[in-house]
C-alpha cells in the first residue's frame, strides 16, 4: 500500500538532527505538507511557521523570513504530535527488574510524591515512542490499579507529570509539571467468597480518603488561621491544589459501582475528578456527563471485565463514552504499549468512534484535560511546534513517520531498536 | 527437517478418521462465498468467489460455477483470508499451564486438561483465529507435551483436537524457567541458571537416548523371533525418545540468542531436531545459526522491555529473520492479543518492510507450516479445510472487523448474530 512512496530524505534533517543543541534549531519554515490541525479547517500543500519552537503561521503560503531554514515537508502530512495520557515513562524501565523501576512508591496516602522529577530522560522508551509519532506523555507515579510488589496498597499515589518526550532534563521536559493527584479507587470484588468482608474494606477505605480530606481541609484553614504552632506538614501541603480546584484528582476505577462511587466521592469533596482507566460506564456514563467528569480511556485492545460480556466490549467503549457526551482521551497504562497508541485509537474507530474524535482524544483533549490546551495538542498559532510527519492515516500500523518535531526542533526517530535493526540485519 | 507435512501424519490422521476419533461429522451443506477479494497466501490476492462443500474447499477463482442449492454469502467489497493459526496460546487449559514441582515433566499432557468452555476460545474464534497450539508453561526445563485445537466452539474437548496434527514438546530457557531455582520461589530446585538449564535439558536427552537405545534393542530381538521382556515403560522419556524420533516436534521458549546457540548446538550433537524457537527475541542475532539448524521461528510483533532478557526485543525481529531465510510466524501468548493477530502481522510491514503476503503469511501459512498442518490450513486452496475468515476491511487495516468465520466449512461465528455493545447502542 505505501510501496512507491517517495521517501523522506533531505540533508537538511541530518544536518538538524546532529545540532540538536543548537539554539536557533527551533526555528524554520516547512513547506508543502497537507496540515491536520485538529482546530480549525484541514489545509493541503501548506506551510507552518516556527519561530523559537512555536508555530508562529500557517498558511498556503508563507514567505520565508529572512535567512530561515526551509524544509520540504514533500507532500507529506502533519498532524499535532500524538499524546498518551496514562503511562509511566521515564519511570520505568524493565517492567520486571525493580531497581529500574520508579513508581510505586511505599505508603497508602502519599500526595507530596512527583513523577516528574523522578523522570530520566535517556530512558530508553521515549526514544521508542516518539518513533511512532508520541511528542507527549502523561507519566504516573503509580499503575492504575497501585500494584506493587508487596507493602501496603497505594490509595493516593502522588502527582502526575505532562511531558515532552524529549529534553535534556526533566525540567525541560516539563508541560504541565503537576497535571494530576492520582488517587487509586478501591475495588470491589465480584462474585467471591467472602464478598461481605471485601464490601467492609471497600467501604472503610472510602472512609479513609474522605478523612484524609477532610484532615487536609482542616490543616488548610489550620494554615489560613496562622497560628504560632502551625507546621507544615508535607503530605497536606500537597493537597492544598487539590482542595481548591487547581489541580484536578485523577482517580482510576475499573467498575461501574465503584465509578458511581468515585463521582459521589468527588462531588462530596468537591474536587474536579479525571476518571481513568474505566473498564464499563453503565450508568456511571450519564453521571459522568452530568458533572463534566473527562474520561481517560485504557487500551481499547483489551479483553471484555466479564466472563459474559460481548466479546467487544472493550473495543466499544470508547465509542460508548463518546456517545453519552464524554470527553475522552486514551492511555496505554503500559510502557510496552506506548508506541501502539494510534492502533488502540484505530480500534475504537473500527467499532464506533468517529475518526475525527479519536484523532482529538490523543491530541487536543488530552492536552486539554491536563491543564496545558494553550500550549500542545492542536497545530495553531501559539502552541509549541509539536508535529509529526506521516505518509499516510497515523492510525494503520503501515503509515511511516518521516520526521517528529518537539518544541520545533527535530527529533532523531532512531533508537536502540533500529540500531540493533541495522547491526545484525547487516551481520556477515 | 523440510516445513513440509509428512506422509506419516497424513497416514495418522487416516488411522483417527477410521477409529473414529477425530472425524466430526460435517455438515454436507454447500456454500458459496461471493464477490470477495480473496487473500489465497499461497497463491496471490484475487476478486472471486468460493465454493466449500463437505466442510473443503472445493473451489477458487474469478469465474466459479455457482452450484445449484449453495448457501450464498454475499462478500462483495469484503475480504477473505485463511482462519488464523495461532502457533503459541494457553487459552483453553484447565488450572495451572505449568506443572511446577519439577524441571523435567515431560510426563504431563495439555491434551488431559483441556477445557472446552473456556470463554477464550470463542474471543479468539470472534478474532478470527481457528487453529491455536496450545502449550505447556515455561517453568521448567523441560515442560510438557502440547496439543493443536481448532477453535470449534461448543464441541467437546476431544472434538476441538485438530485430527493428526503432529504432537508437541515444550522445553524452555532462560528467565522463566531459572525462577523455580531463584528465590522467591516458595520451594527452590534446580536449576537456577543458563548453566543449570543447559545439564538439565543435556541430561534429559541423554537419559532418552538410552532409553531408546533399550527399545531399539529389545524391538530387534524381539523382531528376530527371540523371546525377551520389553523395557519398563518410562512416561517422562517417551515423549523425548519420539523428539529424537522425529514423531514429535520441540517447541522451545527462549529469548536471549546464546541460550537459543546452546541449544542448537546440543541439538546437533544429540542428533534432534528443534522445530519451533518461541519468541526468540533475540533470533535475529543468530539468524544464520538458527537457518543453517532449520529451526522455524514463532515470535511477538513488538513486545519488549518486561524483562530482562526481553531488552533487546526489536519489532524487526521477525523481519531479519525472515530475510535470513528462516521460517518465522507471529504468535500471541496471549488471550488478548489472540484476537487482532491479523494486525499484528501489519507490524512486520512497518518494521522491516515485508509485502502484505508475506505479513499475512506470518499468522496463516507459515505457522500452519511450523505445526505440519499446512496440507489442511493455512491458505485458501482447493482440497484444504474450509476454515476462513471474513473482514469488512483489508484484514491488515486497523479498522477491520471479523464478520465471519467457517471452520470446516461450518460457520462457527457471525458478527451478525454475536451479542455486541455496538449494536446494543445504536
Amino acid at each position: 500500500m505505501m510501496s512507491g512512496r517517495t521517501s523522506f530524505k533531505f540533508s537538511l534533517f541530518l544536518a538538524c538532527a546532529a545540532s540538536l543543541a543548537a539554539s536557533d534549531a527551533d526555528t524554520l519554515l516547512l513547506r508543502n505538507v497537507d496540515v491536520y490541525p485538529m482546530i480549525g479547517p484541514r489545509l493541503t500543500a501548506a506551510s507552518i511557521l516556527v519561530q523559537d519552537g512555536k508555530i508562529a503561521l500557517i498558511g498556503a503560503k508563507i514567505a520565508a523570513p529572512k535567512g530561515v531554514r526551509i524544509v520540504d515537508g514533500q507532500g507529506l502530512r502533519a498532524y499535532p504530535g500524538l499524546i498518551d495520557s496514562g503511562t509511566e515513562l521515564g519511570l520505568a524501565e524493565i517492567a520486571d527488574l525493580r531497581v529500574t523501576v520508579d513508581s510505586g512508591e511505599l505508603g497508602a496516602f502519599m500526595p507530596q510524591l512527583r513523577a516528574l522529577t523522578a523522570v530520566n530522560p535517556d530512558s530508553e522508551h521515549f526514544r521508542v515512542v516518539r518513533a511512532n509519532g508520541i511528542t507527549s506523555v502523561v507519566t504516573f507515579p503509580s499503575t492504575e490499579n497501585g500494584e506493587r510488589n508487596g507493602g501496603e496498597r497505594q490509595i493516593v499515589a502522588g502527582q502526575a507529570a505532562l511531558i515532552h518526550a524529549a529534553g535534556w532534563t526533566w525540567e525541560e521536559m516539563a508541560v504541565n509539571g503537576s497535571a494530576a493527584l492520582l488517587l487509586i479507587f478501591p475495588s470491589l470484588p465480584v462474585n467471591q467468597p467472602g464478598f461481605a468482608e471485601a464490601k467492609r474494606t471497600y467501604d472503610r477505605e472510602i472512609q479513609q480518603i474522605d478523612e484524609f480530606f477532610d484532615q487536609a481541609r482542616r490543616y488548610e484553614r489550620a494554615k489560613t488561621a496562622g497560628g504560632s504552632n502551625f507546621k507544615i506538614d508535607l503530605k497536606l501541603e500537597a493537597m492544598l491544589p487539590v482542595l481548591d480546584s487547581r489541580l484536578p484528582v485523577a482517580i482510576s476505577a475499573e467498575r461501574e459501582p465503584a465509578i458511581s462511587d468515585a463521582i459521589e466521592f468527588a462531588g462530596r469533596q468537591k474536587i474536579r475528578m479525571i476518571l481513568l482507566a474505566p473498564r464499563e460506564l453503565g450508568k456511571a456514563a450519564a453521571k459522568l456527563k452530568e458533572r463534566n467528569i473527562p474520561v481517560v480511556l485504557g487500551r481499547t485492545l483489551d479483553l471484555p471485565l466479564h466472563e459474559d460480556d460481548p466479546y467487544d466490549s472493550a473495543f466499544t467503549l470508547p465509542a460508548q463514552a463518546w456517545r453519552a457526551g464524554l470527553k475522552i482521551a486514551f492511555g496505554t497504562f503500559d510502557n510496552e504499549f506506548v508506541r501502539d497508541l494510534p492502533y488502540n485509537a484505530a480500534t475504537a474507530v473500527a467499532y464506533g468512534l468517529p475518526y475525527e474524535e479519536a484523532l482529538k482524544a490523543v491530541t487536543i483533549n488530552a492536552a486539554e484535560i491536563w491543564g496545558a490546551g494553550g500550549q500542545i495538542g492542536s497545530l495553531e498559532k501559539g502552541k509549541w511546534a509539536d508535529m509529526m510527519l506521516t505518509d499516510g492515516d497515523p492510525f494503520e500500523t503501515r503509515t511511516q513517520i518521516k520526521a517528529l518535531f518537539i518544541k520545533g526542533r527535530e527529533v532523531d526517530l532512531k533508537n536502540r531498536q533500529t540500531q540493533l535493526y541495522e547491526k545484525y540485519l547487516n551481520r556477515p | 527437517m523440510s516445513f513440509k507435512t509428512s506422509g506419516a501424519f497424513l497416514c495418522c490422521l487416516a488411522c483417527l478418521c477410521f477409529l473414529g476419533l477425530g472425524c466430526l461429522p460435517l455438515r454436507a451443506e454447500t456454500i458459496l462465498i461471493r464477490d470477495a477479494t480473496i487473500l489465497t497466501i499461497a497463491q496471490g490476492t484475487l476478486r472471486g468467489s468460493i465454493v466449500i462443500r463437505d466442510g473443503k474447499i472445493a473451489q477458487v477463482g474469478r469465474n466459479v460455477a455457482e452450484p445449484p442449492g449453495a448457501r450464498v454469502i454475499e462478500a462483495s467489497g469484503q475480504y477473505v483470508m485463511p482462519g488464523i493459526v495461532d502457533c503459541h496460546s494457553h487459552i483453553a487449559v484447565d488450572g495451572n499451564v505449568n506443572e511446577q514441582s519439577v524441571s523435567v515433566s515431560s510426563m504431563v499432557d495439555i491434551r488431559d486438561v483441556i477445557n472446552p468452555e473456556d470463554i477464550a476460545i470463542y474471543r479468539a474464534l470472534a478474532g478470527g483465529v481457528t487453529t491455536a497450539n496450545i502449550l505447556h508453561g515455561s517453568a521448567n526445563a523441560v515442560g510438557g507435551q502440547t496439543v493443536v485445537l481448532k477453535m470449534r466452539w461448543g464441541k467437546s474437548a476431544r472434538e476441538m483436537i485438530f485430527e493428526g496434527a503432529p504432537p508437541g514438546l515444550k522445553l524452555a530457557l532462560g528467565e522463566n524457567p531459572k525462577r523455580q531455582g531463584n528465590p522467591p520461589a516458595a520451594n527452590v530446585r534446580y536449576p537456577a541458571t543458563r548453566m543449570g538449564i543447559e545439564d538439565t535439558i543435556r541430561q534429559a536427552f541423554l537419559d532418552a537416548k538410552a532409553y531408546k537405545a533399550q527399545w531399539d534393542d529389545y524391538e530387534a530381538r524381539a523382531a528376530r523371533g527371540e523371546h525377551v521382556l520389553a523395557p519398563r515403560k518410562d512416561l517422562s522419556l517417551e515423549p523425548l525418545k519420539e523428539v529424537l524420533e522425529g514423531k514429535r516436534f520441540l517447541h522451545v521458549h527462549s529469548y536471549r540468542a546464546d541460550e537459543i546457540l546452546m541449544l542448537l548446538r546440543l541439538a546437533d550433537e544429540y542428533g534432534f531436531q528443534v522445530r519451533t524457537l518461541h519468541h526468540a527475541v533475540e533470533g535475529y542475532k543468530i539468524a544464520r545459526e538458527i537457518a543453517a539448524h532449520g529451526a522455524s521461528v514463532s515470535t511477538f510483533s513488538d513486545w519488549w522491555s518486561f524483562k530482562v532478557e526481553a531488552f533487546d526485543a526489536i519489532p524487526y525481529n521477525a523481519a531479519v529473520l525472515e530475510k535470513k531465510g528462516v521460517l518465522v510466524s507471529l504468535s500471541s501468548d496471549d488471550p488478548e492479543l489472540m484476537r487482532h493477530l491479523n494486525t499484528e502481522a501489519a507490524k512486520v510491514m512497518k518494521y522491516g518492510g515485508l509485502s502484505e503476503t508475506e505479513a499475512l503469511a506470518m499468522v496463516t501459512l507459515n505457522p500452519a507450516k511450523q505445526l505440519a498442518i499446512d496440507a489442511r490450513v493455512g491458505s485458501i486452496e482447493p482440497g484444504k479445510d474450509a476454515d476462513l475468515v471474513i473482514y469488512d476491511r483489508h484484514p491488515l487495516s486497523n479498522y477491520a472487523k471479523v464478520q465471519k468465520v467457517f471452520i470446516d466449512g461450518q460457520l462457527y461465528f457471525d458478527r451478525a448474530q454475536a451479542k455486541s455493545v455496538v449494536r446494543e447502542v445504536e
